[in-house]
């Protein structure tokens, strides 16, 4: 049957035509154009509508930004400046008081001459973070992280080297406990590795570290909380925040799954009661109640009440997600763990948890992000973060009236640190998904 | 012969609570519970040692003291002399007004920018990314502060509103102003019940309408048009019973009666001719809001004697508490005819308008501020807009991701069987979408509600404000006030989890 072709079409083709440009409507930026920004009636008014508000937004916005000031020692300074340059009339940003307070801003009332320590602590911090966060960082490094607390604790706030050394030596005595008692009998030394180490905090930290301090005074000069502030007090209060409400709402989530009922329900009533009232409620606790509910006589920092406050509504929030983690893993997961005859905390460690917290990777994050931004929060009870600075700036003399500059400031600081935590969140979602590769 | 299969009875060892499964979680929770008591009972036992130490009981009979100060929003009867229970009221309600209205806008917000960040047009979804990064990367409380400033220091002063000044009011009728934003106020006039009965009975018709709409569609697949019924049937009714009430009787002129003066006047003329003008009034009417705005017209300086209704103000008008008056004709008349003596009532020139069932009392620029309409504070403004914004960022998250969650394969099979977009959308995308959505939309919701307690950043009187801060400064009693706050949010929290549960409980797959 060769020949059907031949008889129904009279004459084909036997050479291809050379290719040619597509027409100028459907190549390069015109198509591009066409096809992203004016497609449809409605595509078109809406690039109009961006359009016009991207105008207006610019237009107010950018000769401020243009114009502006970048040094002066007051306010009225600043607007002789405007008028010399750029006329009376000019709108003009004023970030002379970032040049002139960013020190106030960043490190609240710390000592001028101690301004190294918070950024030894810093780096300090990401050295210890860089192996939690990053697997191609050797694993060894992480002894680091865990010494790392008390080394910025001593850095940050100063005094004899001796106390954080013996409140670590705790850990290490608390270890031992359950090395040495393990040999006899598994939930003896569970208990033990509890008890000692709180009895050894109690009663033998205190007078260890003072004898040591009163042989041997090493040390820095010791700063007190009040001088804390600014983004270092947000950093410090964040930070400590997520890093302490981590295990805690991975242990309530656990607490919340479990079937023994009284662990059950005491999680279940933490957990939502937590979470039912403000932060901001529970900050005034912290500083109107607390003393209230403590033997007579106890009087501790604001800021570290501030932390534990925050640490236990981050941990109710952690452990939600947790739990949601928790219940999305097949019931086969669980089950295969006990078939393999793993303990509880065993098929937790190496089964279920690492699987569950897989899973609540965005949700522990966006926690994160939220407790830290909620760090503003401490101003209503006297901590004088960046937007107390800020108020207290403009309360100044010199200062008085300014109100955008510092906004900018302040909002473009949490907007870098909350935006890379997010970022970081999605790269490590992509890097610990397994499935679709 | 026969075996015997029972294993024999182990008897219980003391050794057994540890190593045996069975008895090993009675222990734990022995235990748990045994630490929990003693934890509980030493915070209370510092509880008590503590207050008995500074002197204090446990007691909410401050509730019922007179509070002492003024609270500037108020959506209840309040003054100073009423108890710190009233006062928590108030605060209580200003907290739900700011979160309802919040919820409303942050839906809306969100679910505008949630659309719109999957558009393909690349300029509106950089746009809507811009603002959904910018808001949920920044913390609220800046948000709010920085939304207050710029609603304080960067709009006109009342003043700017004046002939000559560079302000003017948007639509005529809504001024913003750094003393807030003045909005026109509805004033119900006559046949102002009919109005409303008809509209609640369009409302329960269109209720009813989509029900058989829905109930047509499951037993015979014809489909109704539903949304442009429901429209017609929310506006033409009432739009008709508006105008048919405006055209009987809100047309209706009736006359300014004066003591006093010469038949003929005009209003500024008799103004000019007494020592002072008192004008009897009955407030909240359209009547009063015509007469004013009548006297306002003419520039006259003038007093207003307040009435309850107008047998009172006719009354008014004849002993003399007054000199202008208005009612409508038929009840005028015979005064005028039966006037004697020193009292002869005389209609001016100007006649006022009777009113519709509905009008809008306008603000008005008198003294150094605006007059008249509803006065939103720009505490509320600001913390409203950066609440709804600050949310609404997070809610076009949850709406884009319950839209994305929805396989392209079930639009492309709803497309298959000839379904066209809108209804894809309506019957295939979105019922799936809701499912997804429904849940955090929830959190937000509640988060929204727990923030509005930022307002203390702006000076909004919610709760927080009222029961725990002056209340608490003003008597020292932080534990019972903290308390009930706690306990007041702990309830709202769990009204609206309810709530939105029993609603996603309804919309979520019926699985076997």
């Amino acid at each position: 049957m060769s020949d059907t072709h031949a008889q129904t079409v009279r004459f084909v083709r036997e050479s291809m035509l050379p290719e040619q440009e597509p027409p100028l409507a459907e190549s390069g930026v015109l198509k591009w154009v066409r096809e992203n920004l004016f497609s449809g009636w409605l595509n078109i008014l809406l690039t109009v509508l961006s359009l016009a508000f991207i105008w207006f937004v610019l237009s107010h916005l950018l000769p401020w930004f243009l114009n502006s000031v970048w040094s002066a020692g007051s306010l009225s300074e600043c607007r002789e400046i405007r008028d010399e340059v750029f006329g009376p009339d000019a709108s003009s940003a004023c970030f002379a008081v970032i040049t002139d307070r960013w020190h106030q801003l960043v490190f609240g009332f710390y000592p001028p001459e101690f301004y190294w320590r918070p950024i030894v602590a810093l780096l300090l911090f990401l050295a210890a973070m860089a192996p939690v966060l990053f697997a191609g960082i050797p694993r060894k490094a992480l002894w680091f992280s865990a010494a790392a607390p008390f080394l910025i604790y001593f850095v940050l706030w100063g005094g004899t080297i001796w106390g954080p050394l013996a409140v670590a030596l705790g850990f290490v005595v608390g270890y031992a406990t359950f090395v040495g008692l393990s040999r006899f009998n598994a939930l003896l030394a569970t208990l033990g590795a509890i008890v000692v180490p709180i009895l050894y905090w109690l009663f033998v930290a205190g007078p260890l570290a003072g004898a040591l301090a009163s042989v041997l005074p090493i040390g820095l000069t010791f700063v007190p909380s009040d001088d804390f502030g600014g983004f270092q007090l947000s950093f410090i209060i964040g930070m400590a925040g997520i890093l302490l409400s981590l295990p805690l709402g991975i242990l309530l989530a656990l607490g919340r799954q479990s079937n023994l009922f009284i662990i059950n329900k005491t999680s279940v009533a933490f957990i939502e009661i937590i979470r039912g009232v403000p932060l901001i409620v529970w900050l005034f606790t912290a500083s109107l109640l607390l003393n209230y509910f403590l033997p007579p006589g106890t009087n501790f920092d604001l800021m570290l009440r501030v932390i534990i406050m925050v640490t236990l509504f981050a941990s109710a929030y952690i452990a939600e997600v947790v739990r949601g983690g928790l219940a999305a893993l097949p019931k086969g997961q669980y089950e295969a763990a006990d078939a393999l005859g793993l303990d509880y905390w065993r098929s937790m460690r190496l089964i279920i948890l690492p699987q569950a917290l897989k899973i609540s990777i965005p949700g522990i994050v966006n926690t994160f992000i939220g407790l830290f931004k909620d760090t503003t929060l401490v101003v209503f009870i006297g901590l004088l973060d960046p937007i107390g600075l800020s108020n207290a700036i403009r309360a100044s003399t010199e200062w008085n009236g300014i109100y955008w500059e510092l906004f900018v400031f302040i909002g473009l600081m949490f907007f870098i640190c909350c935006f890379s935590m997010s970022r970081y969140s999605i790269y490590l979602e992509n890097k610990l998904q397994r499935e679709h590769r | 012969m026969s075996t015997l299969s029972e294993p024999p009875k182990e008897s219980f060892r003391l050794s057994m609570l540890i190593y045996d499964t069975r008895y090993r979680s009675l222990t734990i929770q022995t235990v748990a519970m045994i630490l929990l008591v003693l934890m509980i009972s030493w915070l209370v036992s510092n509880t008590v040692q503590n207050l008995e130490n500074l002197g204090k009981d446990f007691d909410f009979g401050f509730l019922g003291q007179r509070a002492g100060y003024d609270i500037n929003q108020r959506l209840v009867e309040y003054t100073s002399q009423s108890t710190h229970a009233r006062a928590a009221l108030v605060g209580i309600l200003n907290t739900i007004l700011v979160a309802f209205l919040g919820c409303a806008l942050a839906t809306i917000l969100g679910v505008i920018a949630g659309v719109l960040r999957l558009s393909k047009n690349w300029l509106v979804s950089r746009l809507m990314a811009v603002y959904v990064e910018g808001f949920r990367n920044v913390p609220l409380l800046l948000w709010i502060i920085a939304i207050f400033a710029l609603m304080t220091e960067s709009t006109p002063m009342p003043r700017d509103f004046r002939e000559g000044g560079d302000a003017s009011m948007l639509f005529g009728s809504i001024a913003i102003s750094n003393r807030g934003v003045y909005v026109p106020a509805p004033v119900w006039g006559e046949g102002a019940s009919l109005l409303i009965g008809v509209f609640v009975i369009s409302l329960i018709a269109i209720w009813a309408f989509r029900r058989y709409a829905h109930r047509r569609q499951e037993a015979t697949g014809d489909i109704l048009p539903v949304f442009r019924v429901s429209l017609a049937l929310f506006f033409i009714p009432v739009l008709l019973t508006y105008f048919a009430i405006a055209f009987a009787n809100g047309r209706t002129e009736q006359a300014i009666l004066a003591t006093g003066g010469e038949a003929g006047l005009t209003l500024t003329e008799y103004a000019e001719s007494q020592e002072s003008l008192n004008v009897c009034l009955i407030p909240g009417t359209t009547t009063a809001l015509n007469l004013e705005k009548t006297l306002r017209g003419a520039d006259v300086r003038y007093n207003a004697v307040p009435f309850n209704d107008e047998g009172q103000a006719l009354e008014g008008f004849q002993v003399g508490d007054c000199n202008v008056l208005s009612v409508p004709a038929t009840q005028s008349d015979p005064i005028i005819a039966e006037a004697e003596g020193g009292f002869a009532p005389v209609p001016l020139v100007e006649t006022i308008r009777r009113g519709n069932a509905l009008e809008f009392e306008q603000p008005y620029l008198g003294g150094f501020n605006f007059d008249g309409g509803i006065h939103l504070r720009n505490s509320l403004i600001a913390l409203w807009l950066a609440l709804s914004l600050y949310t609404g960022a997070f809610i076009a998250e949850i709406v884009r991701g319950g839209i994305l969650s929805v396989s392209k394969g079930q639009t492309e099979a709803a497309y298959a069987l000839g379904l066209r977009p809108n209804r894809t959308m309506n019957l295939v995308i979105l019922p799936q979408a809701m499912r997804v959505i429904i849940p955090p939309l929830i959190s937000q919701y509640l988060n929204l509600t727990k923030n509005s307690s930022l307002a203390i950043a702006v000076g909004y009187m919610d709760v927080r404000s009222t029961l725990g801060g002056i209340t608490i400064n003003q008597t020292g009693r932080e534990l019972e006030g903290m308390l009930l706050l706690g306990l007041f949010y702990l309830v709202l929290s769990l009204l609206i989890s309810g709530a939105m549960n029993f609603y996603n409980s309804r919309v979520k797959l019926k699985e076997r």
